[in-house]
């Protein structure tokens, strides 16, 4: 089986600290009592934490009464969801029809080339993790990439590189009287 | 076996009629029993409540009238007129799911082509199944489906057993134009962890049917389709091996399968079934039909039947996996006799076995008078062989010593139910529960111990029933999936009377009771008189609340409910009758079902769980030193002449010893000899070391079993038994109901058990002549009203039959004390709150509980024997968290556990579903000796051990190469026992 999706293999359950088990025992406590509480604390965890760890999917399974199987269900259906820690920054791609028609291949394959990484892939040094992703609704500026929470259209390759260089880039500061 | 009808349009042949046989009666479509059990008929009955045929709706099929329920679907109307449309995801197990799109069907008058599973049939509806079209889609469905899986059907395990391969058939599919070369999962790799069965994802066509039945059937949600897409797959607990995930292993998600992905290993290794035979499983008390599917002689797989009325087509680990044992190397086929239990066994004839036997018998109530033999009868033996040793005791022995393993697990249900009820017997169907508002488990694990019903429980807990658990313990029923208890009562083991006196307070004190019923059913001066009693303050749970432990407003929010939340039902286990007041509990729980009128309907009643396959059963065939067959005292001199005439012998009006009487005057010196079937007491009994005594001063033990169980150590004459698929017979479960047990091969030690029992019998000189155990049930059905109507021909015809089965009630009675009670007027018993004499102290400051879990079965003979191992190889000790901290424990550890009575030594769990201040273990294995640390305490009406209760301490073992003194003796011994085979 080809492995394009984040959660296709058997994750090696990642040791979760103390402060990520106190936050994702209180994103279930803030959500328990909605009706349907699964996805919102889905979400909660992973804009919290960067992405779903494995004693999360206990954890939610016992509050709610459902099976860890039930979760993880979930979780993997949504392409959305990571069960890995994934990069400081999240570059996703459009790979939907618009942004294909303008481009958009090319673009993802030097968006891969460049930063060595295949889709769901993170950079060594944990700086950037490359998803593919089926239309940010920006069709009108195709092709489109969402960083974070920022889109950007009529992305070319040279945006592209600009775009890494600006993320990887930090600004050292030099103090005065030195 | 059923017959199978060839029509079952419900105008023509399959009707039944409900009623008592009047002509008036409306004719009835009755879904239980007007369809054939061997058949799929897609999707399930809408209802399982049967239909006058006046309210049926007609569709037009292909051209043919079919009338069904409203709310059939499509695809089982036309299965029903035998027009078999073709479907993958769909199985009369599971509700429609409309996933494989095979079934499309095209109806006048809508436009497509609807899936004929999900698409509800509806009066003048005209469906077409079949034409051109249609033909088409599903061919190219089946294409796709064939293009991503393996071509290798000859060399398959399921071959002849695949409903694609037969769906491929039925459609045509003759190639399959998209080739293999693309993406496929052709090379997923096998999971093989579970020891029966083997998931090959790589002939997956991914239905759901396994997820599905994972819910819906067995409700543990282990799996899951984990992604989506061309990803989707078939996922155990988060994409894990099953063995690695909450699989329970019940073989639900096997059964549903429709290719070889999920297959038992049995089949993968020696091929189909040629044949198949119906029988009841011999593990607990739920009492499952299961198809024993057979090569020649040789079992290859048991398969849960549909038929089945207790089970309806579901089974658990054990009873579905593991029959391994019956075969196992370990089986005793050759009698042997030795002249003490420390000398060599010798190999001998059945007939120098049973007259060395009898000779011996003779000797000891020359020298000790007659009442010093009796005998032990089992509840994992048949009906006919229980009937048999109690005859032989009372008839060729000359007394009443007779007793059976229920002494130590539901003596007191029987005891407190005729008290109450008047009848020794729970007094509901299992599919009573399917009409349940609230019910309330007390003292029982049904997901462990009755796994098929606790499957039954919570699917209609997830239908919305309310849940009250009575436990000291967090069982699974407490909180797991789509199952969470409204109340956990969680009291400290010993003040189950306490708690059940407050309940019965509450409902008076709120005004909860139901007093029209109780002025028409109940004997009113009993109730006065109890009512009295109950209203009482110290019964009020502010009042118990101080020494049961469970708070005063839960308790009261708990009796609300049960009381006023429609159909209550009670279902209890051992944590209710293995007291020192088990009897005073059963009618305390009795008290409060006449108290709220939750009897003589379906879905209320006091249902007990039995623990073995037939301790109902045993208790029925009169295996009680006081009770002939039918619960009938032995002192009543009209009964006791009907047997006496019947047997042709003079019977002792005088009641025999029990259990415990036997071993105390073992102990003693005045009880020497004795005859046991079918059952270890040297394991099962509390106290071992009391029991051990007793069974080193005997002259002559003479054992019957398939293994060298730990009582035959101490034996003089070994017997071999026969296992359950040695013999025919019937077997009577939880529910009242006899069900044939079926011989598929011939006794592996040439004797089937009541062969064995017979020819002891003759050779004490009373000869007993039966040709075949269909004739004792003849004898047992003339001699007990309760039985009168039943026999082999009416079992074969019905598949079971619930007693009291007689001329008033010839088919049968489900449902008990519908018009009245069988004592007539229903008695409220006062039930006094006695706290047991074990209590905890400075040196026992911690409270023993015992139970069991899933995969091993009570001493574990059996399920020992099997693959069934891999999860519970050993007993455990739970201990909470705090407890642990207090003692340096984690799990893991070895531990010891002490009491006044013994030591022994476990490994500790540390778990949170214990409370603090209790443990728990189990006792499935010899060695751990949990009936060392037991005491002698028993119930004060019937002798029932305290099992539940136990003042004990527990400390972490810093060498861990000391064993306890108890287990050292015990591994010489088993050693030196062992030696002594091998001859």
């Amino acid at each position: 089986m080809s492995s394009s999706s984040p959660n296709a293999t058997p994750s090696k359950a990642v040791a979760v600290n103390a402060a990520h088990l106190s936050a994702i025992t209180s994103h279930i406590d803030n959500n328990a009592q909605k009706p349907g509480p699964l996805l919102p604390i889905l979400h909660d965890i992973q804009n919290d934490i960067g992405y779903i760890p494995d004693a999360a999917i206990s954890e939610i399974s016992k509050r709610l009464n459902l099976s860890r199987a039930e979760v993880h269900g979930v979780v993997s259906f949504y392409h959305h969801f990571s069960t890995k820690p994934r990069g400081r920054h999240i570059i996703e791609v459009c790979c939907a029809e618009s942004c294909q028609a303008l481009g958009g291949r090319d673009l993802q394959k030097h968006a891969k080339d460049k930063l060595g990484l295949d889709w769901y892939q993170t950079s060594k040094d944990g700086e950037i993790t490359l998803e593919p992703v089926y239309c940010l609704g920006n069709c009108a500026c195709s092709p489109a990439v969402r960083v974070g929470k920022q889109i950007l259209g009529r992305v070319d390759n040279d945006d592209f590189d600009e775009l890494i260089e600006e993320l990887t880039t930090v600004p050292v500061t030099l103090m005065e009287g030195r | 076996m059923l017959q199978r009808s060839d029509s079952v349009n419900p105008d023509t042949s399959g009707l039944s009629s409900l009623g008592t046989g009047t002509v008036a009666a409306p004719m009835i479509f009755d879904p239980r029993t007007d369809i054939d059990p061997d058949k799929d008929y897609g999707t399930p009955a809408p209802t399982n409540d049967p239909t006058p045929v006046g309210e049926l709706i007609t569709l037009h099929i292909d051209g043919n009238e079919v009338r069904v329920p409203k709310g059939t679907s499509v695809l089982r109307a036309a299965a029903m007129a035998d027009i078999n449309i073709p479907k993958l995801c769909a199985t009369d197990s599971l509700e429609a799911f409309g996933s494989c799109r095979l079934c499309l069907v095209q109806i006048e008058g809508r436009r497509g082509y609807p899936a004929s599973c999900t698409t509800p049939a509806e009066e003048g509806m005209v469906v077409k199944t079949q034409n051109d079209k249609v033909a088409k889609l599903r061919r190219n469905i089946m294409e796709m489906y064939i293009s991503d899986h393996p071509l290798d059907c000859l060399t398959c395990s399921a071959n002849g057993d695949c409903e694609l391969q037969d769906m491929a058939g039925v459609v045509g599919l003759r190639n399959v134009r998209y080739g293999y070369e693309g993406d496929n999962h052709l090379d997923a790799e096998k999971d093989e962890s579970n020891p029966y069965f083997t998931f090959d994802p790589s002939k997956c066509i991914v239905c759901s049917r396994c997820v599905r039945a994972c819910e819906e059937t067995q409700g543990t949600f282990a799996l899951t389709i984990s992604s989506r897409g061309f990803e989707s797959k078939v996922s155990a607990g988060q994409d894990q091996a099953f063995m690695d995930s909450e699989c329970v292993s019940c073989g639900a998600c096997v059964q549903a399968c429709p290719t070889a992905t999920l297959s038992e290993k049995s089949i993968i290794d020696k091929g189909q079934p040629e044949h198949s035979v119906i029988t009841t499983c011999a593990y607990c008390g739920v009492g499952c039909a299961f198809k024993a599917d057979m090569k020649g002689d040789e079992v290859v797989r048991m398969t849960p039947w549909k038929g089945g009325k207790a089970n309806r087509g579901h089974s658990c680990v054990k009873g579905r996996f593991a029959f391994g044992y019956a075969t196992h190397g370990d089986r005793i086929t050759t009698p042997m006799i030795r002249d003490s239990i420390d000398e060599p066994w010798r190999k001998v004839s059945y007939e120098e076995a049973f007259s060395f036997a009898a000779s011996r018998i003779k000797g000891i109530q020359k020298e000790f008078g007659r009442n010093s033999v009796g005998g032990i009868t089992s509840s994992r033996c048949t009906n006919e062989e229980t009937y048999l040793v109690q005859k032989l005791v009372r008839a060729a022995f000359g007394n009443n010593n007779v007793d059976t393993c229920a002494r130590v697990c539901h003596s007191p249900t029987g005891f407190g139910l005729k008290a109450t009820f008047g009848e020794s017997a729970g007094t509901q169907t299992f599919d009573s529960v399917e009409k349940t508002d609230v019910m309330m488990v007390i003292g029982a694990n049904p997901t462990d111990a009755h796994p098929v019903f606790g499957s039954r429980m919570k699917k209609r807990l997830r239908e919305g029933a309310k849940l009250i658990v009575v436990d000291p313990r967090s069982i699974d029923l407490v909180s797991g999936p789509h199952v969470k208890a409204n109340h956990h009562l969680q009291l400290l083991p010993g003040t189950n009377v306490a708690f059940i006196n407050a309940m019965a307070h509450v409902i008076i004190d709120e005004g909860l009771e139901s007093t029209t019923s109780i002025q028409e059913r109940c004997d009113v001066e009993s109730f006065e008189a109890w009512k009295a009693f109950i209203s009482d303050k110290r019964h009020s749970p502010e009042e118990t609340e101080k020494y049961s432990g469970i708070p005063a407003a839960e308790l009261r929010a708990a009796a609300r409910l049960y009381a006023t939340a429609g159909n209550g039902a009670i279902y209890y286990g051992l944590g209710v009758t293995e007291h020192s007041q088990g009897s005073s509990m059963v009618m305390g729980i009795a008290n409060l079902a006449m108290l709220t009128d939750n009897i003589g309907r379906e879905g209320v009643g006091v249902n007990p769980l039995r623990g073995q396959n037939n301790v109902q059963g045993s208790c029925d065939m009169g295996s009680f030193p006081h009770e002939l067959p039918g619960y009938r005292h032995i002192s009543g001199d009209e009964v006791r002449t009907q047997f006496e005439k019947a047997w042709n012998v003079t019977l002792d009006p005088e009641p025999g010893y029990r259990i415990t009487n036997m071993l105390d005057a073992a102990v003693e010196g005045t009880y020497k000899g004795l005859y046991v079937q079918g059952e270890d007491i040297a394991q099962s009994d509390p106290n071992t070391h009391h029991v051990e005594q007793a069974l080193k001063n005997l002259d002559c033990l003479i054992v019957q079993d398939i293994f060298l169980n730990e009582t035959a150590k101490f034996a003089h004459v070994f017997l071999p038994g026969s296992s359950f698929l040695e013999k025919d017979g019937t077997f009577t479960n939880a529910e009242r109901r006899i069900s044939p047990v079926r011989k598929v091969m011939e006794p592996l030690g040439g004797l089937s058990d009541w062969e064995v029992t017979l020819g002891l019998s003759k050779a004490l000189g009373y000869e007993m002549n039966y040709n075949h155990p269909s004739e004792i049930m003849d004898e047992i059905a003339s001699l007990t009203p309760t039985f009168e109507r039943v026999s082999y021909e009416r079992l074969d015809q019905e598949g079971s039959l619930q007693w009291p089965c007689n001329d008033e009630t010839p088919n049968g009675t489900p449902i008990m004390h519908i018009e009245e009670y069988t004592r007539g007027k229903g008695n409220f018993a006062l039930t006094e709150y006695v706290p047991t004499e074990e209590k905890v102290t400075k040196r026992f400051p911690m409270l023993l509980t015992t139970g069991r879990i899933l995969s091993q079965y009570n001493v574990g003979a059996q399920t020992r024997r099997t693959e069934n191992s891999s999860w519970h190889g050993e007993d455990v000790l739970e201990i909470h968290p705090h407890d642990a901290e207090d003692r340096g424990i984690v799990t893991g550890d070895k531990i010891s556990l002490a009491s006044r009575a013994g030591d022994t030594q476990l490994r500790a769990l540390v778990t949170k579903r214990m409370q603090p201040g209790v443990v728990y273990t189990t006792f499935h294995h010899p060695e751990s000796g949990a009936n060392i640390i037991t005491t002698d305490n028993s119930d004060w009406a019937t002798n029932c051990p305290e099992y539940k209760v136990t003042a004990v301490q527990v400390n972490k073992v810093l060498n861990t190469e000391d064993a306890s003194e108890w287990q050292a003796q015990f591994a010489a011994f088993t050693k030196e026992q062992l030696a002594y085979l091998d001859n």
